[in-house]
Parts: C-alpha cells; sequence; structure tokens
C-alpha cells in the first residue's frame, strides 16, 4: 500500500513537471500570443451602435492583438450603473463612452484622463471634428481646449415618418382640403401639430392610428431629452448668456412657459393612449408596430428603423427637429470615449483612441451604423447620399444645444424631470408655476455647489 | 450488597491514553464563556461589519455636506441643516403622505382579502391543496417580475386587464391607462401589492384560525350561538394578535416598498405615486446627495422604528387581554 502510494505521488510530481515543461516551453515559443491575452473594456449602453461597434472593435483586436470585452447597459439603468462605478473608482471600465452631459463631473473628479498631452503627441486635432461634437462630448470648461474625451457618437434628436402614408394621394386630398396646403414633413412646431391633430385617429389599412411619439419617461432623461427640442425654439435659455447661472427670466421666461403649454397641448392631442413614461423603446416599438405617423428619436436609431422590413426602405422618411415661433435648436445627444483614470490598462486604452481617431476607422464606423463626428466623413461630397438620413443628421448638428453638462447634472437633470412631468403629464399647475420651481430647484442646486447665482 | 470490581489492565490504560485527557486541556485553556464568545464572535463581527458600522457611518455622514458625484469639493459638517432641509421641504411631506396613503390603503385591502382567504381555505373541500397552491403563487414570485408582468397587463392597446375593464364596463380599452393616469395610479399600485401580498396575510391568518380549540365552537354550538355570533364572538377576537402581526409586517415592508412601485410607475405620473423609498433613492444614487440622504434615511428609520415600537406595545396589550 506504502509502495502504491508512492507510486501515485512520484507520478504526480511528474505530471505536474511535464505540465511546468510545457507551460514553460509553449510561452517560450509563441511569444506573440501573450499580447493576445491582453484584454480591454469598454463600458458604453446597450443599444444598436453598441453592435456595430463591437463589429468594428474586431479590427481593432487583429491589429492590435488586444481583446476587447463590452459592458452594455440598458438606457435607463446606463447612469446609474457607470457613474456609480467611476464614483467608486472602480475598474470594471477601461474606456468609456460616458453621456456629454458627465463631462464636467468626470473632469472636476477626475475620473477620467485628461487627453491634451496625448492629442498633442498623436497629432490629433480637435479641429478635424465636428465643432458641436468637440464642445458637447469633449470639453471641459465648454469653449476651452480641456479635452476629456474624443467624440465617438454623434447624435441629436431627429424625427421619423410613415413617408407612405404621407404619399397616399386620399391622404394628401384629405389634408389640402382640411389645410389649404400640401402634405408633407413639417418645418415648424406649429406645422407638425397640425398633422399630428390630422392623423390621430384616422383609421389607416383598417388600424387606428396616431399622430406623434414623443418623449414622456418619467424615471431617468427622457420627458427632459424631449421637451427641451420645444422649449429652445420657444425661446426657452439655460441662462443669462451674459450672466453665468442667472437663470431668472431665461428658464422661466414667458416664452419657455408657452412652450412648455405647447408639448402638453402636443401630448394631449396627439400621442397614443397610455404613453405616459414611454422613452426611446417605446417609440421604436409604436412606430415598427404602425401606431404613429410621426416619431421623435434619437438619430442613432434610424439606420435601424431604416432597415425594418414592415416600416423601413420606402415606407419611412426622416426630418430635422421643427423650428418654433423663436428658435431652431434640437437637442444634442450622443458621446465621447475617455480613458478610466483608474484604469490599470491605460495605455492600451489610449492605442485604442488612436486607432479609433483614424479617418479609415471613422468612415467604416459610419458605415456599419455608427455615426461618426469626424469632419473627413461628414463632410465628404458623397456622404449626404450615403443614407437617407445623413443629410437630416447633418443638418441637426449643425443646430444642437446640450443639457447642462455641470458636474451637478444629475441632479439638475432629475429636478427637470420631475417638474416637466407633474405639468405635462400629471396635470400639476400651470407651465410658469412649473419652471419658476425648477429655477428655485435648480438655484438650490448651484448655492450647494457654491456657485454664485445672480439674483436678478 | 456492594460489589467491588477489580479494572483490569484495558481500562488502566484507556485512563492514561492522551485521549483523555481532553478535560485538562480546557480547564488550562479555554473556559466554556470562552468556547461559548468564539462561536458568536463570527456573526457578532459580521453584524458590526455590515450593520452597526455602516449605520454609524451613515449618522456621521448625515451631518455633512458630502456629494458623491462632486466629490472634489471639501466636506463641511454642516451640523443638522440635511435635517432641517427635509423637515421644512414640501416634497418630502407630500412624499410621506403618499406612502402613508398607500400603506394604509394597501394594508387594509390585504388583511380583508388575506382573512377571507383564510375563512375559506380553513374549511376543507375537495380540491383544497390545489387552491392554496394557487393563492399561494403571487408571493412566492420576484416584485421585479411582478412588476414587469403588471405592466404589460395594464398596457391600455395589448393589455388584457384593460380588456376585461372594457368587457365589464364598455369603456373603450385604449381611453384609460391603469398606471398612466393621476386618479388611477395609486389604486393600481395598491391593487397589484395586494395581488401578491394577501396571500401572506392569509398564511398568518390561517395560522391564528387553527390555534382556535374545537372545543370553544363546540361549547358556543351547544349554546345554541349562530355562526354569524361564533365568528364576531371566537373567532374574530382569538385572531386579532395574529391580524395585527400581519398587519406590522405588512405595514414595514410598504413602508420600505420599492422595486415593485419603481417599475409599474416609476413614481409617476408626475409625482403622484413617489413613495419616500423612491425619493431616497433618487437622492443618494442619482442626485448622489450622500448626506442629505443619509439624513432623510435615518428620518425615516426612526419613524418606523418609533411606530413599530408603539405598534408592538398594543400587541401585547391585545395578547394579555
Amino acid at each position: 500500500m506504502r509502495k502504491l502510494t508512492t507510486g501515485m505521488k512520484s507520478g504526480r510530481a511528474g505530471g505536474a513537471l511535464a505540465l511546468f515543461a510545457g507551460v514553460a516551453l509553449s510561452a517560450m515559443a509563441s511569444q506573440p500570443a501573450a499580447a493576445q491575452s491582453k484584454q480591454l473594456t469598454l463600458c458604453w449602453a446597450a443599444w444598436d451602435p453598441a453592435n456595430a461597434l463591437v463589429e468594428l472593435g474586431k479590427d481593432f483586436t487583429k491589429q492590435s492583438g488586444i481583446e476587447m470585452k463590452y459592458e452594455f447597459v440598458p438606457w435607463t439603468s446606463y447612469a446609474d450603473r457607470f457613474l456609480n462605478e467611476l464614483n467608486s473608482h472602480g475598474k470594471l471600465c477601461d474606456l468609456i463612452i460616458g453621456d456629454s452631459q458627465w463631462i464636467g463631473g468626470a473632469a472636476e473628479n477626475k475620473w477620467y484622463v485628461k487627453l491634451n498631452d496625448f492629442f498633442a503627441k498623436e497629432n490629433i486635432s480637435m479641429d478635424d471634428f465636428v465643432p458641436a461634437t468637440v464642445t458637447g462630448y469633449s470639453q471641459w470648461p465648454k469653449n476651452t481646449a480641456n479635452y476629456w474625451a474624443l467624440p465617438a457618437m454623434a447624435d441629436a434628436v431627429g424625427w421619423t415618418y410613415r413617408k407612405d402614408w404621407f404619399s397616399r394621394p386620399d391622404i394628401q386630398a384629405a389634408f389640402k382640403a382640411k389645410h389649404g396646403r400640401d402634405l408633407e414633413p413639417p418645418k415648424t412646431y406649429d406645422e407638425l401639430k397640425q398633422i399630428a391633430e390630422f392623423f390621430q385617429g384616422r383609421e389607416i389599412d383598417g388600424k387606428k392610428v396616431y399622430g406623434a411619439y414623443i418623449f414622456t419617461e418619467r424615471g431617468s432623461e427622457g420627458i427632459t431629452m424631449g421637451i427641451t427640442n420645444v422649449l429652445y425654439n420657444y425661446g426657452f435659455n439655460y441662462d443669462n448668456p451674459k450672466k453665468p447661472y442667472q437663470m431668472q427670466g431665461f428658464v422661466n421666461s414667458a416664452d419657455a412657459a408657452k412652450g412648455l403649454e405647447f408639448y402638453k397641448e402636443l401630448y394631449k392631442c396627439c400621442t397614443a393612449p397610455g404613453l405616459t413614461n414611454a422613452y426611446m423603446q417605446e417609440g421604436l416599438d409604436a412606430f415598427k408596430s404602425g401606431q404613429v405617423a410621426m416619431q421623435m428619436n434619437w438619430f442613432a436609431f434610424f439606420p435601424g428603423l431604416y432597415k425594418d422590413p414592415n416600416v423601413g426602405g420606402d415606407k419611412i422618411g426622416f426630418f430635422v427637429n421643427p423650428a418654433g415661433p423663436k428658435a431652431h435648436f434640437t437637442q444634442l445627444g450622443g458621446q465621447g470615449i475617455s480613458v478610466v483614470a483608474t484604469s490599470d490598462r491605460k495605455d492600451d486604452a489610449l492605442k485604442y483612441i488612436k486607432w479609433f481617431a483614424q479617418p479609415s476607422v471613422q468612415q467604416k464606423w459610419w458605415e456599419l451604423g455608427g455615426y461618426s463626428a469626424l469632419k473627413a466623413v461628414v463632410e465628404a461630397p458623397g456622404f449626404p447620399k450615403s443614407a437617407p438620413f445623413a443629410p437630416q443628421f447633418l443638418a441637426s448638428m449643425a443646430i444642437v444645444k446640450d443639457f447642462w453638462a455641470e458636474p451637478s447634472y444629475a441632479q439638475l437633470l432629475l429636478d427637470m424631470q420631475k417638474r416637466v412631468h407633474d405639468y405635462v403629464v400629471a396635470d400639476k399647475g400651470t407651465s410658469q408655476q412649473a419652471l419658476d420651481l425648477l429655477v428655485k430647484d435648480w438655484t438650490k442646486v448651484f448655492g450647494e455647489q457654491g456657485k454664485r447665482v445672480a439674483a436678478e | 450488597m456492594t460489589t467491588i470490581t477489580q479494572p483490569d489492565d484495558a481500562a488502566i490504560s484507556r485512563i492514561h491514553s492522551p485521549t483523555v485527557s481532553r478535560p485538562a486541556w480546557r480547564t488550562r485553556g479555554l473556559s466554556d464563556q470562552t468556547i461559548a464568545w468564539l462561536f458568536v464572535a463570527p456573526t457578532i463581527a459580521l453584524l458590526l461589519a455590515i450593520n452597526i458600522f455602516p449605520l454609524i457611518w451613515m449618522i456621521r455622514l448625515s451631518f455633512t455636506s458630502l456629494n458623491l458625484s462632486m466629490s472634489y469639493l471639501p466636506l463641511r459638517v454642516v451640523g443638522l441643516d440635511n435635517f432641517t432641509d427635509i423637515l421644512t421641504d414640501e416634497d418630502v411631506w407630500l412624499r410621506l403622505q403618499t406612502t402613508a396613503r398607500f400603506v394604509i390603503s394597501s394594508v387594509t385591502l390585504q388583511v380583508i382579502v388575506g382573512f377571507g382567504l383564510a375563512l375559506l381555505i380553513n374549511r376543507q373541500f375537495r380540491g383544497h391543496s390545489f387552491w392554496t397552491t394557487i393563492i399561494l403563487l403571487p408571493m412566492m414570485l420576484s416584485p421585479a417580475v411582478v412588476g414587469n408582468f403588471w405592466t404589460l397587463l395594464f398596457q391600455p392597446q395589448i393589455g388584457p386587464f384593460n380588456y376585461l375593464i372594457s368587457l365589464l364596463t364598455g369603456v373603450p380599452p385604449s381611453s384609460f391607462s391603469m398606471t398612466g393616469e393621476v386618479a388611477l395610479a395609486p389604486w393600481t399600485i395598491v391593487l397589484v401589492d395586494t395581488w401578491m401580498w394577501a396571500p401572506y396575510v392569509m398564511l398568518i391568518c390561517l395560522a391564528g384560525l387553527r390555534s382556535i380549540p374545537d372545543y370553544i365552537y363546540e361549547a358556543a354550538e351547544v349554546d345554541r350561538a349562530s355562526a354569524w355570533r361564533q365568528f364576531w364572538s371566537i373567532t374574530l377576537p382569538m385572531t386579532v394578535p395574529f391580524l395585527m402581526l400581519a398587519v406590522l409586517f405588512r405595514a414595514i415592508e410598504n413602508f420600505k416598498m420599492f422595486d415593485m412601485v419603481n417599475l409599474l410607475t416609476s413614481g409617476g405620473p408626475g409625482s403622484t405615486t413617489e413613495l419616500v423609498s423612491i425619493t431616497l433613492k433618487r437622492a443618494a444614487f442619482e442626485k448622489w446627495r450622500t448626506g442629505y440622504s443619509s439624513a432623510l434615511a435615518i428620518i425615516l428609520f426612526v419613524t418606523v422604528f418609533g411606530a413599530a415600537n408603539i405598534y408592538v406595545k398594543l400587541l401585547n396589550r391585545v395578547k394579555q387581554r
């Protein structure tokens, strides 16, 4: 028995030696394989463009030998999840495609690596990118040459419409008889409401349809990202351009209150029932199921909608956010890509950014369904014809405006979510009261942050 | 007669063997009390680490201006400012009122339905076990599943709930939204919570009903007491302590309710169904106002703890009676 045990022991030892020798030999024989064991984790939202990025990332792995791992989180918990990660100095993400409004907090809290030196060393110029995306996604403080991200995914709010319905002779005739003009994509919000009212409750192919789909979501950012498209165009401003943080008379001006009323009217007159807490996905569902004539949503989803077998192709059309009586803007979306300061693989992460900034990669990014912000791509002569929504995307990127990007943006956003949802969906108070309360909330937030708020 | 037997050699060697020296080792090393402490120590350490330490830390934070999204700002001790802010904030009071309305309505309904179900299930009938299992199913589900499942059922265009109401009342199914209308949303969360938790109240009541000795009913029968009289004079008074226990459990749970309501309405429309737990979550993990949310958590803890204590005293008095 003892002999047998000893024999087994010596057998195990021999096996271990052989294994060790094997591992050592294979390590010596294949040095390049070591590079393949390198890995980067990229964090972003779970949506259509993320799939395109996975496809694009395969080229990076081929070239560099660095494996790409992805952490995609649904939009409704995207901010909670990743801001929690950044706040707790976690090491989950090496690269992060963070929302535009995070840039202030990320820069001030040193969550992101400052990229100025890297850009200078690698000859990456921010002048090569669409100006709105540089200001929106990369700079903090705004309009200064301090860069914390490379513009990665340009985006804005746009509209889709049922081109097939709009072009039907019977519908066109009915619209002309009622309104004395041709039925075509609206250029102003008044026109949009008129068209939405026209379609609301109409029967098309034996099915009841609704006028428009707009954002009403309460929990994260939905209703704010919808309502600002109207507010900007009715004269709303975040603060006095000459006196920063002076909000009285700008956030709650009479014009802004009219804009808020208009959004509520649009919600009441022309949306499908039950859309009281709806954002991107609900909009896509409503449009894809043939329920609505016009849909507000992010350009990021338009490639997928265009490919949809039921409502895509010739059936879908696109238009820029309509103008209001005072201005013409649209809500900026999109994100920049940053290196997380707590990552242990910052050098490899910077390699990814260098690779991603190349014009050929940016061109492929656009072709796969991402939205490049590189001028060489979007200003190329063939760009407007490269996709049916490309001209509207270009026009939109020229008129974008973003929400606060302050470090306290989350508080500012949630305050606005509450005040406007209370007014629009829950019928609480007047539009003027809602905006007055919003000024009060925001003044308090800036006060706590130590930012001087002009009282007048 | 006493017989004295001589110990054999084996017994002597056992006495001198090392295994029997254990009592000596115990007296030399660890006392019973020490061993008891050793057994309890890991639990106490765990309790200190995951309950007591965070609680003390939270109390400390509640007196500061800490905001995790602006951790670059210097940490200021603000005294009772956070508490004053909360207690003078009209919105917080409104959220507390919403929570109180939700707790009272849902617990009342759950007690009525749960007690009714317990009375039914307490009788022996064919398929008794099957129906008991069916009734208990909702409380076995995760609140997240329940929230998503009912959201689908309440969908105005495709949800079966609206069609059922339409069938019964003639109101068009897509003309109302259970989760989206100010008048309906508070009742919607009460309805779903009752559906899920009335079986739990039923179980507690069933335990109460089965603890009533049969001879009391037999004596009542002899006295020719009607079934109604038996219910009011025997069944109800003897199950009251169990009912009160159910009320305590459900009230504490519903005061903390978050997941299901968050999934059903996100606190909307507007702030109509925003319970104080949702306000707390938003302050702590969306606005990152750590100091403020710590103070709010303490206020809520004291409120629940105080109310529960008063209630337990009341419960003991009822039991004694």
